[in-house]
């Protein structure tokens, strides 16, 4: 009991010497570990994420283009085959293809799968690997020219 | 010896005040986006994206306007708790915090209600 009422004294000294303002260390601690790529994987499944939260932008605008009326379509239609706007569109598709697949092995590890450092690894490099052909097939089918559909 | 309170150690909620219900949330709306996103990419993949005809007829048809309002809904929900966690994770000054926090939600609700806005109008023209 003495001991203990000694440590809490302590502690609301150690809190009164404390100045308010003072930069306490917060999570995430980037910069405390030895770089790793799986490392690079989780940063990049966020950026990636806020990228595709951008995108929603783009989505809604495309539905509401359609609601308004044919000549707000074509209008956007013609924005979105700008090459600028290509480059985005790329990019979202890029960004969807590595956060989708890297949120599968995300949610397998929350049900307990693959946690260990070598397969966390090796699911790592398959994901990078599938995210890439995916990509390339997704983009070759959504943007070659298709002049045969109907 | 522990510093919370027995209130807080019965209850189980955490610093964040809600428990493990935003983990829980993400990873539901997840797994709800893996076929609601497939779905919606392989309509594009199939449609003349030119066309407005084509894509309206789409929009509207058969239970189409279902799954993109769920598509918007689940999408939404699921930016903006990862959104979220971004802004928790990196702004650290509370009214900056707070500020942003509300405007994740506000932008994630405006967007998923236009969205459903545009589809409904779509889906419904044929009955207007």
């Amino acid at each position: 009991m003495a001991i203990g009422n000694t440590r809490v004294a302590a502690l609301i000294s150690e809190a009164r010497e404390d100045p308010p303002g003072r930069e306490r260390p917060l999570s995430p601690h980037l910069s405390v570990y030895r770089f790793m790529y799986t490392m690079a994987l989780s940063i990049l499944h966020r950026i990636t994420g806020l990228v595709l939260a951008l995108g929603l932008a783009a989505l809604v605008y495309w539905l509401m283009s359609a609601a308004a009326g044919e000549r707000a379509y074509e209008q956007a239609a013609w924005l979105f085959r700008g090459w600028a706007i290509r480059v985005l569109l790329l990019g979202w598709l890029a960004s969807y293809c590595f956060h989708f697949l890297n949120g599968l092995r995300h949610l397998a590890w929350d049900a307990g799968l693959g946690l260990e450092r070598v397969h966390a690894r090796r699911s790592g490099r398959v994901v990078v690997v599938l995210a890439v052909v995916s990509f390339l097939i997704a983009a070759w089918v959504l943007f070659w020219p298709r002049a045969g559909v109907p | 010896m522990s510093l919370r309170s027995p209130l807080a150690v019965v209850l189980g909620r955490g610093a964040a005040g809600e428990g493990a219900a935003h983990w829980w949330a993400q990873r539901t709306s997840a797994l709800a986006l893996v076929p609601l996103t497939l779905w919606f990419l392989l309509s594009l993949t199939r449609l003349p994206l030119d066309d407005y005809a084509a894509v309206t007829l789409w929009m509207a048809n058969g239970t189409n306007p279902l799954w993109l309002a769920l598509l918007l809904l689940v999408l939404c929900f699921h930016s903006r708790l990862g959104v979220q966690v971004v802004i928790e994770d990196y702004v650290h000054s509370g009214a900056v915090k707070i500020a942003a926090l509300l405007l994740n939600s506000a932008a994630h609700l405006l967007l998923a209600g236009t969205g459903l806005y545009a589809v409904l109008r779509v889906a419904l023209r044929g009955l207007a």
